[in-house]
């Protein structure tokens, strides 16, 4: 975008009068960018930005922390997760607070770093905690593929992994139309439409009537995305604006890689509970390689933490009586909090008020 | 002849250790206090004393543009340097693992013995101790290492001590260099990345800090930009000063290969580690003269004015705020969580 349409694009935002509108961005990599471009500061009050439940490690139940702390203490078996997952408490306990108590949890920055592990501890069982969503779910397929390649049979995954779609038509169903959670519109999450294509996006915004637009990531992409979304209120389509990397099929490649070895199943979401066909899991033939990722369903958060209500944009981050009193990124009490794309996390680091 | 590889005897105390001192470290070091080898070295000097202790830990020993032992003068000596102070003796303790290839610990000892030389100090005494080696542990670093401690002692001339209360409304706030490279470099050969373009800033800067000094700058605040980055310092200025710091994200200088490493990862330039770089604050009028004597001094060629000090407005709070490229606005806080374990 040139300085002119960008200029453009922020007078219009900034002026902007019509009716408020509600706009969520169900991607943690969006959340994050919004705040490090401190885009907020340039909206007009009527346009609302609301962060969904695009950050996996932010709607992860407290059933599969639980599990993976009780794998970390299981003699023989070492948990490997991305930092970010560490610090997230499961009903009593963090992979963090297990690795102090000496527990085997490794964190690392790619999954195929496992793989490295298991073939210098052969004795030793590694699980992977597997969260993400479409955009991860070939990564960790990949890391199996390779695994197998090597001949490494010490290694598993614990999976949480998550579809958008339906998590969306969730969104949409439990807004109430003039109350609060009501989505006028959404940015579709640019990296997970690289995988799986704009196509989906389109289906959705037919289907409830509501305008999407995939949005890249920059700062200039993301003004412009919102004000095309502003533009589109009350119509049921989907643009690409992130043509550069986005096609309408998607990436045909990793799409049959998780065909090969995942198949849909409900799951269990943070604040929204158990979503028909809203996940991954592996297929029967690869179950040996599952480490109990079944019915972990529980979800037992810490007492008055709302990340419930925020994740599906009842309440902005800053009106949890926990937000920044008992809760911040130094002691986070919800996952929201923890997380670099948590949109608590965010709202807090970057002083966001509105 | 040493052996290979440091071995418990080395830290016995006995043979091993003689050896060890009169092959390696003595001939690096050497000094006239040193090369007294007595318990503890008696050296000259009176007057107001600036003295500072750090340890260090960093993982992997060398890197791209340094190792262990040039960050633990370095970082010794620009604490000195921060309170005013003129740095002159620094004492060394060393601990190895066992294991550790006599070769790794040589080019340590004597790329440490070089960059005191370069920062004026001397290394007057020393401590080695070895202890058990790692049994393959967490992550792809298998290696024996070893970890550093410095402790420093400088002068300090009389006069004013830059402090951050002495920030005014309308001062201009300052950067010797480009931000990121120390912590960028440690982290990519972590994750096993080799990137040409990414070296470690680790730099001794006295150059810098006594050109400020003779080019008669009013210093209100100066601080290096270590662990926690410059938003970390910045904000620290801002909360003991009272005064709401402002800084323009796009004339924060950083080069092109950390920007597109943060890029891929995420992270944010402003809150990384650095081994070689400062922030100053100075009087608005002396702003412009502050950047070129930076400049004309070792390792401050990119130095920049980045941001300003202002009144905090009534009802608010102090606070760092970052003007973003796209016009958008957004407050930086101290660094939160972890950081990078074992970057210094």
């Amino acid at each position: 975008m040139n300085r002119n349409d960008l200029e453009q694009v922020r007078t219009f935002l900034h002026e902007y009068d019509g009716p408020e509108i509600r706009l969520m961005e169900v991607c943690g990599t969006h959340t994050a960018s919004i705040a490090k471009n401190g885009i907020p500061a340039l909206l007009s009050p009527a346009i609302h930005l609301i962060s969904g439940p695009g950050c996996p490690v932010c709607v992860t139940v407290t059933d599969y922390i639980d599990r993976l702390v009780s794998l970390s203490r299981t003699p023989g078996t070492a948990v490997v997760s991305f930092g970010d997952l560490l610090r997230v408490r499961g009903s009593r306990l963090s992979l963090a607070d297990a690795r102090a108590d000496g527990a085997d949890v490794r964190m690392v920055y790619a999954p195929m770093q496992m793989l490295d592990f298991a073939a210098r501890e052969p004795d030793r069982t590694f699980v992977f905690a597997a969260v993400g969503f479409e955009t991860t779910a070939p990564v960790y397929a990949l890391t199996l593929e390779e695994a197998a390649r090597r001949e490494l049979r010490n290694v598993k995954l614990l999976t949480s992994l998550k579809t958008m779609p339906e998590v969306i038509r969730a969104v949409v169903r439990a807004g109430t139309p003039d109350g609060r959670g009501r989505i006028d519109g959404f940015l579709a999450p640019g990296h997970v439409c690289a995988v799986t294509g704009s196509n989906e996006y389109q289906e959705l915004a037919e289907e409830t009537g509501l305008p999407f637009v995939v949005s890249g990531f920059t700062g200039p992409q993301l003004l412009a995305s919102i004000a095309a979304l502003v533009k589109l209120q009350g119509r049921g389509t989907c643009l690409n604006f992130y043509p550069e990397v986005v096609t309408g099929t998607g990436n045909a490649e990793a799409k049959a890689l998780c065909r090969k070895y995942y198949e849909p199943c409900d799951a269990s979401w943070r604040g929204l509970g158990s979503i028909p066909r809203s996940g991954l899991r592996l297929r029967e033939e690869y179950r040996t390689l599952d480490a109990g990722s079944s019915g972990l369903d529980g979800d037992h958060a810490a007492r008055g933490c709302e990340c419930a209500k925020v994740l599906t944009g009842q309440i902005m981050p800053v009106e949890c009586p926990l937000f920044g009193r008992i809760c911040t990124p130094q002691y986070p009490n919800g996952a929201c909090m923890v997380s670099q794309e948590g949109s608590c996390y965010n709202w807090y680091i970057s002083g966001r008020t509105r | 002849m040493l052996e290979e590889r440091i071995t418990m005897a080395h830290g016995s105390g006995g043979e091993s250790t003689a050896r060890l001192i009169a092959e390696l470290f003595a001939p690096c070091f050497h000094n006239e206090y040193l090369d007294k080898m007595t318990d503890s070295s008696v050296v000259p000097g009176s007057g107001r004393l600036a003295v500072t202790t750090d340890s260090f830990v960093v993982t992997p020993v060398e890197y791209p543009g340094g190792n262990i032992g040039r960050l633990a003068v370095c970082g010794t000596v620009n604490d000195l340097l921060m309170s005013g102070a003129e740095p002159r003796y620094l004492t060394a303790g060393f601990i190895l693992q066992e294991g550790l290839p006599v070769e790794v610990l040589r080019r340590v000892v004597s790329s440490m013995a070089e960059t005191a030389r370069e920062a004026g100090v001397s290394i007057v005494t020393g401590d080695t101790k070895v202890i058990e080696g790692k049994k393959g542990g967490e992550g792809t670093d298998q290696e024996p290492g070893l970890m550093i401690n410095t402790a420093g002692i400088g002068f300090v001339p009389d006069g004013v001590v830059p402090e951050p209360d002495r920030i005014r409304a309308g001062d201009k706030i300052l950067v010797s260099g480009t931000l990121g490279e120390h912590h960028a470099t440690i982290l990519a050969r972590r994750m096993g990345l080799d990137n040409e373009s990414l070296a470690s800033d680790n730099a001794p800067l006295g150059e810098m800090v006594r050109a400020l000094r003779d080019a008669g700058i009013r210093v209100h605040a100066m601080r290096d930009i270590t662990r926690g980055g410059l938003a970390t310092v910045l904000h620290e200025f801002a909360i003991s000063s009272g005064r709401t710091l402002i800084i323009q994200e796009s004339l924060v200088p950083v080069k092109q290969a950390v920007r597109d490493f943060c890029g891929i990862l995420g992270l944010e330039p402003v809150y990384m580690g650095n081994e070689g770089k400062i922030a100053i604050v100075t009087a608005p009028e002396d702003a412009e003269r502050a950047v070129r004597a930076i400049r004309a001094a070792r390792y401050g060629q990119d130095a920049a004015i980045i941001g300003e000090a202002a009144d905090t407005a009534e009802g608010r709070k102090p606070a760092l705020i970052c003007r973003t490229p796209v016009g958008g606005e957004r407050v930086l806080g101290p660094l939160y969580g972890e950081g990078l374990p074992r970057i210094c």
